[in-house]
C-alpha cells in the first residue's frame, strides 16, 4: 500500500476543511514563489523526467504536451484549458479534487500557466457539478483575495482564472469539443490538424489538460521528478486515483501506486469482491471506453497503461467498474451502448448512425432475439465506426462491443440458442393432466 | 443523440425579459471572456434564463440571450437543443435526474427506477401537484457512491428503495432533507473503513518545507557555482 505521505491528494474524502488556510497547512502554495522562480524550461524539464502521463484517458506525457506551446508569443495570447468535464461513467474523481483539494488545482493551473505562458485560464466543469462549481468559485475566490492569483500577485506572474460551466454533454470531454463548448457553440469536436497548441481556444495556442493532471503539478515539483517517478513501474509511474464502483464491498475512491494489482486495490480499500473472489466475472478497467477484461486475466493483472493495454483494454481514467457473477454482462455492456448512442454529437455518420444501430442490436442479444451470424457482423460495424471519425467517441462506443464478444460470445449464443428453444417471455401454459 | 425539441406553442410564455440582478450576473459573465468573445457566455445565460423561468428554456427566454449576446436566434436555440441539461419543456418543483448508467445499473438503480415510475410516473411528466418530474439521464460522475439521483442542485447518493422513498416523502411534504450520501458516509470514502490519510503528520503543517531540503542539498553539491537562492 502507498504510504500516508507519499499521498498527494490529502483532503480526498473531504475529512479536513478544504479552505486556504486548512489546504496552507496540508502543504499546498507551499513555495510556489520560488518554483516559478526556478523558471519554465526548469518546470517543463522537471514535468517530463517524472514520466507523469495525463490522468485524462489517453496517457499522453503531461510534460512533452506542455512543451509543444509555442515559446515566443506571435502576438496571439496563450491559454490554458482545464478540463473538468468529468463524465466518463466510472469516473468520479475530479468531483472529489474540486470540492475537497480545490487549492491544489488553482496552484496547479498556476505553474502550469506559467510554463506555458498563459495569462488566462479556463476551468471547464461539467454542469451537473453544482456544488462542485460553487466550491471551487469559493476556493478561487480566496486565492484572488489573498492574491495568491490575479492580475497583481504576490508571485509576480499575472493569472486570471475563470471557472466556466457546461450544461450536459458528455462530448464536451473531448478536448476540441470543450474549446468549441467554451466558444459558445455546440460541443462537436474539431478535426486535427491544426492542433490545440497550434490553434485552441479562439484560435490561439492552448492546451487542455485533465483536473488530477494539473493538480499533482505543485507536489511533484517540490518533491521532484525522482520522487514520484519512483512510485509505481517503468513508464507507469506515480499515484494514480482509482474510482472503484461496481459489485466490491466497499466501493471508494483512494489514491494509490500506479501499478498495484487488482486484487491488492480491492483487498486492501474495497472490502473485497461481492461474494468472494470466486464471484468475479468481469471488470471494466478504465470507464466505459475500455473493453470488459475477464475475472481469471484481472485478478493479478498491474492497474497500469501499459500492462492493461496488453490485455486489450486500458487503464483510461482508472474508473474500475468490477461486475460479479450475478451481472447480466450483455445487458450492461448494452447500457454502456445506449450511452454511446445519447452521448454521440451527430456530426459523423459512422457515430451517430452506428451507435444507435448497435444499441438496437445489443438490446435484441440481451433477450436472445437475434440470429448467431449477427454476433459477427455486429463485429464487423463496430470495427467500421472505431477509426472512421472525428473523435474518439466513435471508438470509445466500438470497443466495450468488441470486448464483450471478444470475452463473453458464449453468454450471447446462449441466450439465442435459449430463445430459440422458448421465445416466449412468459412460459407455455400447459392443460393440467 | 437525442431529439429535443421547443416545447408547443401553447405553453409558450408570451415574452421574457432579464431580472435586474441576472442582467448584472450576464455582464458579469460576458467580462470573463476576451472582448468580441461574448458567444462564450451563452451557457451560463441560459442556465440562469431557465432558473429564471422556471426550470425550463421557453422559446423567448432562448430570444433574450442570444439579444444580449448579439447572437443569431438560431445559434443560441442549437446550443440550448444540444446540451441536455436544458430542459425545453416544465419540470416540476422537484426535478429528479435519476442515473441509469452501467456503474449505476450494477448497484441498483433499476430499483430506484422503479420507485420513480411507481410514484411520480412516466419520464417527463409532472406530477398532478406540480412537485415532482423525472428523466433519466447518463453517468452523474458519482459512481463511488452509486445508485444516486440528482434534485434540482443537489446530488442524493447511496440510496436504498427504503431511503429513496423517504427521501421524496420528505420533500413532497416539506421537510429538510440531507444532501449526499444517504447511508451515514462523509464522500466517497469506504464506508467506516477508511485506511489512508490517517497520519496526522498530514495536517498539522510538518508538511510545509520539508521538500526543501532537496534543493539545498542539490545548491551545496556543485559548490564552487552554488549560488544562494531566496525563496
Amino acid at each position: 500500500m502507498l504510504q500516508d505521505k507519499d499521498r498527494i491528494f490529502t483532503n480526498l474524502y473531504g475529512l479536513h476543511s478544504p479552505d486556504l488556510k486548512a489546504a496552507k497547512m496540508r502543504g499546498a502554495w507551499d513555495g510556489t514563489k520560488f518554483l516559478l522562480e526556478k523558471g519554465r524550461d526548469w518546470i517543463i524539464d522537471e514535468m517530463k523526467k517524472s514520466g507523469l502521463r495525463g490522468r485524462g484517458g489517453a496517457g499522453f506525457p503531461t510534460g512533452m504536451k506542455w512543451s509543444f506551446m509555442p515559446k515566443q508569443s506571435d502576438g496571439r495570447p496563450s491559454y490554458l484549458v482545464v478540463n473538468a468535464d468529468e463524465s466518463e461513467p466510472g469516473t468520479c474523481k475530479d468531483r472529489e479534487i474540486m470540492r475537497h483539494d480545490p487549492h491544489l488545482l488553482i496552484e496547479g493551473c498556476l505553474i502550469a500557466s506559467f510554463a506555458m505562458n498563459a495569462n488566462a485560464a479556463y476551468i471547464y466543469i461539467r454542469g451537473e457539478y453544482i456544488t462542485e462549481k460553487h466550491a471551487l468559485q469559493r476556493a478561487i475566490d480566496e486565492a484572488y483575495e489573498a492574491k495568491l492569483i490575479g492580475k497583481d500577485n504576490i508571485h509576480g506572474y499575472p493569472l486570471d482564472l475563470y471557472l466556466h460551466h457546461g450544461a450536459g454533454a458528455y462530448i464536451c470531454g473531448e478536448e476540441t469539443a470543450l474549446l468549441e463548448s467554451l466558444e459558445g457553440k455546440k460541443g462537436m469536436p474539431r478535426l486535427k490538424p491544426p492542433f490545440p497548441a497550434n490553434m485552441g481556444l479562439y484560435g490561439c495556442p492552448t492546451t487542455v489538460n485533465n483536473v488530477e493532471s494539473i493538480a499533482v503539478a505543485g507536489e511533484i515539483l517540490r518533491r521532484g521528478a525522482s520522487w514520484f517517478s519512483s512510485i509505481g513501474r517503468p513508464n507507469n509511474v506515480g499515484t494514480k486515483l482509482f474510482c472503484v464502483s461496481g459489485h466490491v464491498n466497499k466501493p471508494c475512491n483512494v489514491e494509490e501506486a500506479m501499478g498495484i494489482t487488482f486484487r491488492e486495490l480491492i483487498d486492501t480499500h474495497c472490502g473485497g469482491i461481492r461474494g468472494g473472489w470466486d464471484n468475479l466475472l468481469a471488470v471494466i478497467p478504465g470507464g466505459s471506453s475500455v473493453p470488459c477484461v475477464p475475472a481469471d486475466q484481472i485478478m493479478d493483472a498491474y492497474m497500469d497503461f501499459d500492462t492493461l493495454r496488453g490485455l486489450r483494454s486500458g487503464l483510461g481514467t482508472a474508473a474500475v467498474i468490477v461486475m460479479d457473477k450475478s451481472t447480466d454482462i450483455v445487458r450492461a455492456i448494452t447500457r454502456i451502448s445506449y450511452f454511446y448512442k445519447h452521448e454521440s454529437c451527430g456530426q459523423c455518420t459512422p457515430c451517430r448512425e452506428g451507435t444507435g444501430w448497435m444499441w438496437r442490436v445489443l438490446t435484441r442479444m440481451a433477450e436472445g432475439r437475434a440470429q448467431k451470424r449477427e454476433i459477427d457482423m455486429l463485429l464487423e460495424v463496430s470495427t467500421q465506426i472505431e477509426g472512421h471519425t472525428i473523435c474518439a467517441l466513435g471508438d470509445a462506443a466500438a470497443w466495450p462491443v468488441q470486448g464483450l464478444i471478444r470475452h463473453f460470445r458464449h453468454e450471447i449464443e446462449k441466450r439465442i440458442d435459449d430463445y430459440a428453444a422458448n421465445p416466449h417471455s412468459e412460459p407455455v401454459m400447459m392443460a393440467a393432466e | 443523440m437525442a431529439v429535443r425539441k421547443l416545447a408547443p406553442e401553447e405553453i409558450q410564455p408570451k415574452s421574457f425579459k432579464f431580472s435586474p440582478e441576472n442582467e448584472a450576473f450576464a455582464d458579469q459573465q460576458i467580462a470573463k471572456y476576451p472582448p468580441g468573445r461574448q458567444a462564450s457566455a451563452v451557457i451560463p445565460l441560459l442556465w440562469r434564463a431557465q432558473e429564471q423561468a422556471g426550470g425550463w428554456l421557453p422559446q423567448k427566454a432562448i430570444e433574450a440571450v442570444a439579444a444580449k449576446l448579439d447572437m443569431p436566434d438560431i445559434r443560441v436555440m442549437e446550443v440550448a437543443t444540444f446540451y441536455t441539461m436544458f430542459n425545453l419543456e416544465p419540470v416540476g418543483k422537484y426535478f429528479i435526474q435519476f442515473c441509469g448508467t452501467t456503474p449505476c445499473q450494477l448497484r441498483g438503480a433499476g430499483d430506484i427506477k422503479k420507485v420513480l415510475e411507481r410514484r411520480v410516473g412516466e419520464q417527463n411528466h409532472v406530477t398532478a401537484d406540480g412537485n415532482f418530474s423525472w428523466l433519466e439521464v447518463e453517468c452523474l460522475g458519482a459512481c463511488c457512491n452509486a445508485p444516486m439521483v440528482q434534485i434540482n442542485d443537489d446530488y442524493y447518493e447511496d440510496l436504498t428503495v427504503e431511503n429513496f422513498e423517504k427521501l421524496l416523502d420528505d420533500l413532497a411534504a416539506g421537510r429538510p432533507v440531507k444532501k449526499g450520501p444517504q447511508n451515514g458516509r462523509r464522500a466517497s470514502e469506504p464506508q467506516d473503513a477508511i485506511k489512508t490519510l490517517t497520519d496526522p503528520s498530514l495536517y498539522d503543517g510538518s508538511r510545509i518545507g520539508a521538500w526543501r531540503k532537496r534543493f539545498e542539498e542539490e545548491a551545496v553539491k556543485p559548490a564552487d557555482t552554488a549560488t544562494e537562492k531566496k525563496s
